[in-house]
């Protein structure tokens, strides 16, 4: 058995190159909420842990020159939540993040972890993917910019190349009448995995939506934009007419799983009404903005 | 294996605790830190029973690595109490048999003080929100989350 070796580097050139040249032996450590859970069980056995906490732009929250957010991939939850303008500008990001686990694991769980464990149910994905968010990566090649919805390959896996690593993700900025909401089925009231999770960004102006985007999360081997349902919403005022067309579409996205949380046939109903009550919460929102 | 050198403060007193890499913060509480108010439930996360504070934020023990522990501020169950003193909650915990086998207890008290600190005047739902990380089998949760709105109203009126 080889040795485990824990490395915490101060800047992400040093976290790259050992990353790289550990190869697929190696795993990246944020909050560890995931990582240390498939450590006990067995289900990963790394020769090489490269905690990113102690690089400065990985827990960083800023505002961006145009009015956007940038956040840093391992910043947790309760950090999020604590921002003083974040949340009002995105109200259904953060309580798609604030979802994930409890009240300990929001003290260490980032949404750059949510997404790379790559789960189809990961709360605070469908709200990203909705957001228009994009993920910067660092590797040995240099950097790139991608979509959030263009990361997840399938359940646990992802986009990422090789040695990269995802260092922060950068939210647009908010125009006038704008805003979002997440909303997820779960079983129980609390602590659970999401069986549909719905994320809705909006822009309302003279009462007609101009803007949207659907993110769709635990119905398919990845989390969707559903782009037919947007589509439904744009130029509507959101009528029942809009909404049913937007619910069909969502419904008609699902390609998912039988299993003890959900039959396919209540996943792909859920979406719809999910999709529904998502859009009443992100529009009253966006009314008042 | 080569052993790690952590340097970190527990409960306010600097502390010294070696440690392989892939041990949690829990196995070297438990371990070699002597440590053993924090209870290992699950094992991942699930229970709370581990629960500590890291930097005065509410962590599972369980899901953090020691070594991470490097120049950080923990507070565990163990720093709870003054002396012989017992804290509020505990007391209030103890006169309203909010336990019963005990396991979860330490990680209740954790968690709930980091709770009264951040928001003293909880209502119910907040703190059966925040509690929900940690699971209790014997109690029903009702004494616990009674025991922690009574706390919370006392140290209020005590502080004005």
């Amino acid at each position: 058995m080889s040795e485990l070796r824990y490395l915490a580097p101060h800047t992400l050139d040093e976290a790259i190159a050992a990353f790289a040249a550990a190869g697929s032996a190696a795993r990246i450590l944020a909050g560890g909420t995931d990582l240390l859970v498939q450590m006990r069980s067995g289900a990963v056995k790394p020769g090489l842990i490269v905690d990113i906490k102690k690089i400065a732009e990985m827990t960083a929250i800023e505002q961006t020159a145009d009015g956007g957010f940038r956040i840093g991939a391992a910043v947790p939850g309760a950090v999020l939540s604590e921002h003083p303008r974040f949340g009002r500008a995105w109200p259904g990001v953060l309580e798609a993040v604030n979802l994930i686990g409890s009240t300990q694991v929001q003290g260490r769980a980032s949404a750059g972890g949510n997404l790379c464990n790559g789960s189809p149910a990961g709360d605070s994905v469908p709200a990203l993917v909705a957001a228009g968010a994009m993920v910067t990566l660092q590797g040995p090649n240099g950097r790139r910019e991608i979509k959030v919805e263009d990361i997840p390959a399938g359940p646990g896996r992802t986009n990422l190349l090789p040695g990269e690593i995802l260092v922060s993700f950068t939210l647009p900025p908010r125009p006038k009448g704008a805003s979002d909401a997440y909303l997820r089925m779960i079983p129980r009231t609390e602590m659970d995995i999401a069986v549909v999770g719905v994320g809705v960004n909006l822009t309302i102006k003279d009462g007609v939506c101009t803007a949207a985007r659907v993110g769709l999360g635990a119905v398919a081997p990845t989390v969707l934009l559903v782009e037919a349902a947007a589509k439904a919403l744009i130029g509507s005022k959101l009528d029942d007419a809009a909404l049913k067309a937007a619910a069909s579409a969502c419904s008609a996205a699902c390609r998912p799983i039988d299993d003890k949380r959900g039959t396919i046939v209540y996943r792909t109903k859920v979406a719809g009404v999910l999709l529904k009550r998502t859009v009443a919460i992100a529009a009253a929102r966006a009314r008042e903005n | 294996m080569t052993k790690l050198h952590v340097s970190t403060t527990i409960n306010g007193e600097p502390v010294e605790f070696l440690c392989d890499p892939g041990d949690t913060m829990l196995d070297a509480l438990r371990g070699p830190l002597g440590l053993t108010g924090s209870k290992e439930g699950c094992a991942s996360g699930d229970c709370g029973a581990c629960s500590i504070t890291l930097d005065d934020r509410l962590v599972c023990s369980c899901l953090m690595l020691a070594v991470e522990a490097e120049g950080r501020d923990l507070q565990t169950i163990e720093g709870m109490a003054s002396g012989d003193r017992l804290h509020p909650l505990q007391q209030k915990f103890l006169e309203m048999a909010a336990l019963q086998c005990g396991i979860c207890t330490s990680g209740m008290l954790v968690a709930s003080d980091a709770l009264l600190r951040k928001n003293p005047k909880p209502s119910e739902e907040e703190v059966r929100f925040w509690l929900a990380g940690n699971l209790c089998r014997c109690t029903g949760y009702d004494k616990i989350v009674r025991a922690v709105m009574e706390t919370a109203d006392e140290m209020r009126e005590a502080a004005q």
